[in-house]
């Protein structure tokens, strides 16, 4: 523990310090800077150790930690729904792991919920993670597997360029490199190559230009989303423990291992983007109470396909059929127009700027050309959206439906609805529709059904929660 | 799309009718702001830009506009209710909030009185759940009210048995 935390945070510095040694220009001035962050990162890791206490009593979890000001943190054991193991990269060359407790209550300040034990030894982790989800004595075996549920197929990797990661980490390490060079004065004129290739793009045919430049970064992102999706994903493991919990494992540099009990357990949430829907591939996440959101802790299937996460999505709600995949009811047509305008709209109005922008301010013409091309694909992006929006219920569960690029299916447990909230613009009375938001403890806390018709809402509110809407409800 | 017609009928209380003066001091203290800080800009600094004239028209139009109307409206909205088993509210004006929580799940019921209120002796109630989506506030009632609608939620919120989550 004493040497993790400073060697995580060193490990996250490496790139910027080794292209200081290489390209930088030596002055002492940026060296002593850079042994003094190394020097106080250690420092406060070692004041960080000498402070961090952490005991398991019979009934609570205590931890005392902070160098300046002293926190002391104590939550109930019977409040405890979810164990979150991560070891990252400096964790494992010692054989450690980070622990993280997660209880029901809801976070109004980040980690209010959640203590964070950072970090002990993977052996001890293992033990607290039983230990701490074991509500009662039972006999479990120490190294018990459990019932598998699903692991990772070598095939599901083709879904991984599926999936806009990969574009987008190319684009945080582009912006990280030439941060870093005007940090270094280093300047990419000066090799060859690049200027070479900043001369072709500048002077070659743009016809040329643009579909090499296009395919090279198609290539560039489908490669970064295949190592993205190694490192996250490899050697997942979803497993049913005999404790009552599920567990997911994951992870190459980085291993994560995810316990949720299943008895808080209220849900699962189907995302299908729009390529992974084309390839006919889903990702599930879990609603439950006691995960906070960062680091996809909530993650149950990564990018795979649309059957096996409709089996897993059965199989972890021990439900004969998955409710994501239900049968739902359309919303009226009115919803449609609502849908379109909203898609339209901006469109429309960037087409317009842009246009007034070429006439007055002498702005090139294209921008505003490739702005009414949008046009009809932000109509048939409207026409998908509505398509796309539905509701039904089944014995157990909420489910809901919406969005195009994002698609996403959420399956809510009914006994875990804890309210409702009814939010009404002044356009959807118009359109005499609403949309209804299932109040919930668990997940984001509340799951929206987008532009429910009138009647049809009021239905659905009053089938999925007997007695309590209903008291409110007048026969016109 | 059922046979029958039903309709969400609106709560039964009002607030207070002291909130109409409230929402109108806010919007005006606001307002007054707004125009004034784009004024005193007019007013020192040389050379200010012309589009700042029409700035202080406009939000001086729309402030006066949204001071007169927005009160009414919103104490038409604005509305309450608790029955034995739930609490049901309406907030808003253009757009406009319904909510509904089951007595069985709440967990505190705070009351909070800002300057203002303290002064038009107006409470606002908040009742919450398990949920960070969950609370439900109703808005500026009688300071008298409020203290007896509490002391109603803590008493039938005790007698509910069952851990709110």
């Amino acid at each position: 523990m004493i040497v993790v935390r400073p060697l995580n945070e060193l490990i996250g510095l490496l790139p910027p310090l080794a292209a200081l040694v290489f390209f930088g220009n030596f002055d002492t001035w940026r060296v002593v800077t850079s042994a003094s962050v190394v020097g106080l990162i250690i420092g406060y890791g070692l004041l960080s150790w000498l402070t961090t206490k952490y005991r398991i009593t019979e009934t609570q979890v205590e931890l005392h930690k902070g160098v300046v000001f002293r926190q002391r943190r104590s939550i109930p054991r019977d409040r405890i729904r979810t164990v979150d193991l991560t070891a990252k990269l400096g964790h494992r060359a010692f054989g450690l792991s980070a622990v993280r407790v997660g209880t029901g209550q809801q976070e109004r300040t980040p980690g209010e919920g959640t203590v964070t034990l950072d970090a002990v030894t993977a052996a001890e982790a293992e033990r607290l993670r039983q230990a701490l989800l074991r509500k009662v004595a039972q006999t479990e075996d120490e190294n018990d597997e459990g019932v598998s549920i699903a692991r990772l197929d070598k095939r599901w990797y083709r879904y991984a360029p599926l999936t806009v990661s990969g574009f987008i980490s190319i684009g945080i390490v582009v912006g990280f490199v030439m941060n870093l060079a005007s940090e270094l004065d280093f300047r990419f004129s000066e090799v060859g190559a690049i200027r070479e290739i900043f001369g072709w793009v500048s002077h070659a045919n743009p016809l040329r230009v643009v579909p090499v430049a296009a395919v090279f970064v198609i290539v560039l992102s489908v490669l970064a989303s295949l190592a993205g999706y190694l490192l996250q994903n490899h050697d997942y493991r979803l497993t049913r423990q005999p404790d009552g919990t599920v567990r997911v494992r994951r992870g190459l540099l980085t291993t994560r291992s995810v316990s949720i009990e299943e008895k808080r357990l209220r849900g699962a949430v189907l995302h299908e983007p729009l390529l992974l829907r084309a390839g006919k591939g889903a990702r599930v996440t879990a609603v439950t109470t006691g995960l906070n959101k960062v680091g996809g802790s909530s993650l149950l299937l990564p990018p795979a396909p649309r059957t096996e996460a409709d089996r897993v999505t059965a199989d972890v709600l021990a439900t004969n059929e998955p409710p994501t995949s239900a049968t739902l009811a359309q919303h009226p047509a009115r919803a449609k127009v609502r849908r379109i305008v909203r898609a339209v709209v901006p469109t429309v109005a960037l087409a317009a700027i842009l246009l007034a922008l070429a006439e007055t301010a002498n702005w090139p013409d294209w921008p505003w050309i490739t702005a009414t091309v949008l046009i009809p694909v932000s109509v048939a992006l409207g026409l998908d959206r509505y398509r796309n929006l539905g509701h039904t219920l089944t014995e157990d569960y909420l489910v809901a439906r919406s969005g195009s690029l994002d698609r996403s299916t959420v399956a809510l447990r009914r006994n875990g609805i804890i309210g409702w909230k009814i939010t009404r613009t002044l356009f959807q009375r118009r359109a005499r529709v609403f949309t209804l938001t299932a109040i919930t403890a668990a997940g984001s806390s509340g799951y929206a059904v987008l532009d429910v018709g009138d009647d049809q809402g009021l239905d659905l509110a009053d089938a999925a929660l007997p007695d309590l809407i209903g008291q409110f409800l007048v026969r016109d | 799309m059922s046979e029958s017609e039903w309709r969400l009928r609106a709560p039964a209380n009002l607030v207070s009718k002291r909130a109409v003066l409230l929402w109108t001091l806010r919007a005006a203290i606001f307002w007054v702001v707004v125009v004034g800080a784009e004024a005193v800009a007019l007013l020192v600094v040389d050379g200010a830009p012309r589009w700042l004239r029409v700035t202080l028209v406009a939000a001086a139009v729309i402030g006066v506009v949204h001071t007169a109307v927005m009160p009414r409206w919103r104490y038409r909205v604005h509305r309450w209710e608790t029955t034995a088993d739930a609490v049901f509210t309406r907030s808003g004006w253009v757009s406009q909030e319904w909510r509904l929580a089951p007595i069985s799940r709440i967990q505190t019921v705070d009351t909070a009185r800002g300057p203002l209120q303290q002064l038009l002796k107006l409470s606002t109630i908040t009742v919450t759940t398990a949920s960070a989506q969950g609370p439900v506030t109703i808005e500026n009632l009688d300071a008298d009210v409020a203290a007896r609608v509490v002391e109603e939620l803590a008493a039938t919120t005790q007698a509910t048995p069952g851990d709110a989550t």
